[in-house]
Parts: C-alpha cells; structure tokens; sequence
C-alpha cells in the first residue's frame, strides 16, 4: 500500500511537473481563460400555439417576404433561402402538436469544422454566424450539417448562406432575438445554455405528466443551443433522433490527426523502399 | 517536331500552335458543339446564378461538377501516384513506357477538375481566402483536400516538365527537372495517399445523411483502396485508345509492351480489388446489419458490390491466367463504371436517403461535365501529338543520363568516403 501511494505520489508529481511545464509553453502569456457562457433558446412545444408570430417578426427583421403558407398536419414545411424559421404541425396522440425549426447553434458545429475559410463560425456568445467577406460558396457547410439547416442562395449570381443566426446583433446589444421576443405564448425562453437546462428540468420534474422525460439537444450532436422539451416523444415532431450524441468534428478527427504521421512516415519509407529495391537490382546484376 | 536548337523559343510556340491531324473529325465536332453549349450554359451561370443551370437542391447541395468531376474523376486521376510508386520506388522498369501518359493524364485531370470546382463555388471570387489571408480554416477536411489538390498539381507538373523539356530542346531545364523527379514523386505520392482518402473524408461527417450501406468511418480507407484500381482501370482504358488513336505517335517498343503491360496491371488491379471488398466485407461484418439491406437500398448495393466490383475482379484475374486482352478491357470499363457508381451512391444517390426523392442533374449541368472532359481530351490529344508522351526521347537525352552519377556510383564514392574516415 505505502509502496503504491509513493508511487501514485511520484507519478503525480512527474504528470504535475509535466503539465504547469507544458501549459506554460503552450499558452501564451496575458491570454485569460474565455468565462463566457453560450446563449441559447428554449423552445417548450407544449405552450407553442403555431400563430406563426416568430416567423412573421424573424421575417420583418430580415428583410423578407411575411410567410404565406401555415402549420398544416401532414405537410413540412421548411426554412429556405427566405425564411429562417418555420413551425410545423404533427398529429400526434395528444392531438394536433407544433415543432419550431431553425438553425440548432449546436456547441460545436459541424458546419463550422467543415468550413475552409471560417466563414460560419460558432461565435464566443453561442450563435453560430455565417460571414459573408469569407465565404467561398462551396456548400461543405451543407453537407456537414446533419439537420441540413444552412441553405443556399441558387438564384444569384452572388450567393450567400442563409440560416438563423440567433439574432448576433442584437444578442450583443444585450437584447433578445427577435423570434423570442415576438412569441405571445412564451413557448421560448432566452438564456444561458446551462440555465435553461436547468429550467427545462425544474418544468419536467414539476410537471412529469405533461413532459416526455427528455429535453431533446442536451447531447444531440454533442449539444445544441437550442433545446426543446415536448409532450410527445421528439421523434413524432420532426426531430431527428438518429443524430450522433457526440460532437460532429469528432468523425473528422482519427482522419485529420493521421495526416501529419503520414506526410512524415510515409515518404521516409519510401525512401527507405527505393534504396532496398536498388539495392537488390545491384545485387541482381551482379551475380 | 522538336525545337531545333537555333530557332527562337517563341517561334518554335506559333508554329507548334498550329493543328496536326485532320480537323472536321466527328470527335472534333462533338467536342466543340459540347464546349461551345457549355460556354453558352456558363454564361448564364454566373451572370444569374447557380440555379438557372444546375439542379438547385438545398439537401443535396453538391451536384455533377462536384461529385462526378471532381470527387470521382480525381479517383480516376490516381492512376499517376500507383504508377509513379511501382516505377520509381520499387523500380519495376516494366511500368515505364506508360509514366509520361498517366502522369499527363493526371495532371490535366487535375487542372481540369480543380477548374470544375471553381464553376460550381457559389462566390469563386473568394477562392483565395484558404490559399492567402486570415481564412485558414484548418480543422476543414477541405482545406487539407484543396491544399493538397494545389500542391500535387505543382508536383505532377514538375513529374511532367521532362517531357515538355524534351520537346523544346531545352538541355538544361530537362537535366534540372529530370533529377527532381525522385523528390516531387515521393512527395506526391504522399500527397495523393492524403488527399484520396481525405476526398472520402469529405463526408464523415455527413453520418445519419448517407444510406448506413455506404456510410463508415473507413470511407476514407475505402476511398484510398478504391482510387489505385480507379486509376489503373482509366490507364488500361486510356492505353488501349492510345493504341488505337496514337499510333504514328507511338514508339514501337512502346506497342510492344503493351499487352505485356496491360496484363501486368490487370494483376495489380485485380489484388488491389480484392482487398477492397475484403474491407468492404470487414466493415459490413462490424458496423451494419441486415435491416439497412430493406427498400430496394440491399439490391442497389449489391449491384455496386457483386456486380461491378467483384465481377470486374475475377475478370480481370480471369484475363491475366488467360492472357486475354479482351477480357481485361470490359473489367477495365467495368470498374470505372463500378467507381462512378460508388461515389455517386455516397455524395448523391443515397445522400438524405430517407427524402425518398431522387436527385438528377439538368442536362445543362451534363453538358458542362462533358465539356469539361472533352477540354481535358483535347489538351491531351494537343501534347501527345507534340511532346515525346508515347514517342522515344530525343537522342541527346540519353547522352545527360550518362552524366547523371547513378545511384549505384554514389553508394560507391559514399563507401569510399566512409572507409577512409574509419
């Protein structure tokens, strides 16, 4: 035992060492550590009454045409080139129920490690925001997204992305975005992440009727921005549940961390190969 | 043909700028009805938008220039690297009459593509941003992959100049770039072991979005694998042509070995499918089950599987036990077919499968795909008429290998160096 804790002792000492040693390389000096939290939305299907006022304020907001089209059973709706936002309706048991769908602001996005120019970017606040002056219009940012929310401007000769970006602006004038402040059934509620985690499961505890026990974007794609408690099971709403419960860069990583062993080993071996297969050339000649 | 050593480079250009060969050819007009269309069809593209021309698909945003030029013609253009590797690493001197036309091959693919990429970026005029500036998107597997695409493009070019030096009696250059060869092949071969599998890369992240059959996390291993028998399959395709279309460019040695060549690549070919269908079997028996064969996907991956990557195998197997050249011709076209079809299934076909909509491209956008390669034919058809691709070098060529120390002579003089400081 005492032989074990010295060595736990001195292993813990070398691993300490090693770490203050390494931190102190590897961070630069006056650099303080980021304290901010990620903002996020908390959409609470069970008040949402499906009026369609967060489309019509995210529309007036951003310049584009008042959505004609209304939640109808049956019929998906969804967010395009002109319209950010859409609630659809499902039938579901409990009767006729809605679904908001807009960009997720996952914790960390896939669209934004897809990016080879950093034009979208998941921004210190939580939005993540698409930036035009980087953009090259390539669409990995597409194929990325495993909701398939950015869409893409086919009609101009000068594209852009269009997605929600969780009102960026106004979030940093200390504001609320738009679809948020417009709801009159308070079916969204604006907040730190981590609060309104906490909030949606004070609202399921108190109320374990009403509530499918699961606040849907807790873990979906290692977390989202948004998150939603429904009465039904997320599924039954439109919500894909079939999303990896891991952040999306972590598919690229095995990939992205072999390059370098690559470029570096293998044209040694290489190398090493054409002098072996020149040498037994010699060695063929000679006898 | 050659520069003669007095007349002005410049001249030499015009007069070389000239066609050969005769010029109301139906390929010829083909050709420039396609590229005259897509010319037309690009006008309209950028001065109105992407959509007016292609397919616009919001859930499957990447449409025939992308996937079909670029994603699946690199796998074709991979040829260069296998050749390259089993000529210059492991000296196998039986390769060496088809190095200049694959690489040619490959280096124009590559330009070619790489510009059908541009086409098809929605703000091409911000194309600079990962090469310059403050935009390195570095956890990008795009980033890596056109990085890559630039620097092997500059290697298969430098792999190239040999040939091109030749022809303009250029001596100096071509000793120069000759003994750069070992280097930038050895780099490129890196780079293309990257930058194919890193082309599969592309859709790792794409996972509850491709059908769970041609979804894994070892597509890019997958993809690796499958582009050396992509691109060996194109150069048998491309030799049995050249055959038949270059014949008064060719050197007879280099038609002697043909059949001896094509055999050889069958055997290769056929190894390296086997081993891909030995992973294709590895990560089926891990990570999928049975459910994923409902709803017509099963079939369609086993048409793709058994019938365009298994059958092609035992043909060409078949074609080298019998030394038939027929044989490995259809497993060539068959393979190629079997390519297009997989990375189409990925990057379109089974792309948000569970749409239950299938996506097809306008025929503007074929048109344009088709120009693109036709462009491509062309340029290559432009140089092998000139440039000693198919042809014997020029005589004084040999005479700078006999300058060039050998690797032999240098292990030599390195002994001696070794023994007289022990």
């Amino acid at each position: 035992m005492g032989n074990n804790r010295r060595n736990f002792l001195k292993t813990l000492g070398v691993v300490g060492g090693s770490l203050t040693f390494g931190k102190s390389l590897a961070a630069p000096s006056g650099k303080t550590e980021n304290t901010k939290e990620f903002y996020g939305i908390l959409y609470d299907s069970t008040r949402c009454v499906g009026c369609q006022s967060c489309e019509l304020a995210c529309a007036e907001a951003y310049g584009f045409p008042p959505p004609e089209d209304y939640p109808e059973a049956g019929v998906l709706r969804k967010t395009n080139t002109s319209q950010r936002v859409v609630v659809n309706a499902f039938e579901t048991d409990l009767g006729e129920q809605y679904m908001r769908s807009a960009c997720n602001h996952c914790s960390s996005p896939a669209c934004a490690s897809a990016c080879l120019t950093k034009a979208m970017l998941k921004t210190e606040e939580g939005p993540v925001i698409w930036r035009e002056d980087k953009c090259m219009g390539c669409r990995s940012c597409m194929i990325a997204c495993p909701f398939n929310v950015p869409k893409f401007e086919y009609d101009s000769p000068n594209p852009k992305i269009q997605k929600c970006r969780m009102c960026y602006e106004k979030l940093r004038e200390g504001e609320m975005p738009e679809c948020v402040s417009a709801c009159p059934a308070e079916a969204m509620l604006f907040g730190k992440r981590r609060e309104l985690i906490e909030i949606a499961r004070e609202r399921i505890y108190t109320d374990p009727d009403t509530y499918h026990h699961e606040i849907y974007g807790e873990h979906e794609a290692g977390g989202t921005g948004v998150l939603y408690i429904t009465a039904v099971p997320p599924e039954e709403l439109g919500l894909r549940t079939d999303v990896w419960n891991v952040s999306y860069p972590e598919h690229n990583k095995t990939f992205l961390y072999s390059v370098p062993a690559v470029l570096v080993l293998w044209p040694a071996f290489m190398l090493g190969l054409r002098n072996a297969s020149d040498e037994v050339k010699n060695n063929l000649k000679k006898s | 043909m050659y520069r003669e050593p007095n007349t002005s480079l410049f001249k030499f250009w015009l007069s070389e700028l000239k066609p050969k060969g005769k010029i109301l050819t139906p390929f010829n007009i083909i050709a420039a009805l396609t590229i005259l269309a897509a010319a037309v069809i690009l006008f309209f593209r950028f001065s109105k938008g992407l959509g007016t021309v292609v397919h616009p698909d919001q859930d499957r945003p990447w449409g025939l220039w992308i996937n079909f030029n670029v994603i699946t013609g690199v796998a074709f253009a991979g040829g260069a690297y296998v050749v390259t590797f089993m000529v210059y690493i492991l000296g196998l001197e039986k390769y060496r009459s088809i190095v200049r036309a694959t690489v040619l091959y490959a280096l124009l693919a590559y330009i070619f593509y790489a510009g059908a990429l541009l086409l098809d970026l929605g703000r091409p005029w911000k194309v600079i941003n990962p090469i310059i500036g403050n935009s390195f998107g570095i956890s990008a597997v795009l980033f890596l992959v056109a990085w890559h695409f630039i620097l092997y493009m500059g290697s298969l070019l430098i792999e190239f100049l040999p040939t091109a030096t030749e022809w303009a009696t250029l001596k100096r250059s071509r000793r120069f770039f000759g003994a750069m060869t070992l280097a930038v092949v050895i780099f490129g071969i890196a780079l293309s072991t990257l930058h194919q599998s890193g082309v599969g890369a592309l859709f790792l992240m794409s996972e509850p979005k491709i059908h769970p059959l041609w979804y894994s996390e070892f597509i890019p291993i997958l993809f690796f694998i499958s582009s050396i028998f992509a691109g060996l399959s194109l150069v048998i395709i491309l030799e049995t042509i050249g055959q038949g279309v270059f014949k008064e460019h060719m050197s007879s040695s280099h038609r002697k070995a043909h059949g001896k060549v094509m055999m050889s690549l069958a055997r290769v070919c056929s190894i390296s499918m086997f081993v891909y269908l030995f992973m294709v079997m590895l990560v089926f028996i891990h990570g999928k089950d049975y459910a994923s064969f409902g709803g017509g996907w099963g079939a369609w991956y086993l048409v793709e599987i058994l019938g365009f990557v298994l059958l092609p195998c035992l043909l060409f197997l078949f074609g080298y036990k019998q030394a038939n050249l027929t044989l490995i011709r259809v497993a060539a076209a068959m393979s190629i077919v079997g390519i297009i079809l997989n990375r189409l299934n990925i990057s379109t076909i089974s792309f948000n499968w569970f749409d239950h909509s299938l996506h097809w491209p306008t025929w503007m956008e074929m048109v344009v795909s088709v120009a693109v390669i036709f462009v491509q034919l062309l340029v290559f058809r432009w140089i092998v008429r000139r440039m000693p691709v198919y042809r014997e070098s020029p005589g004084w060529v040999s005479n700078l290998g006999k300058q060039k120390r050998s690797l032999e002579t240098t292990n030599k003089w390195r002994n001696k160096k070794w023994k007289a400081s022990a």
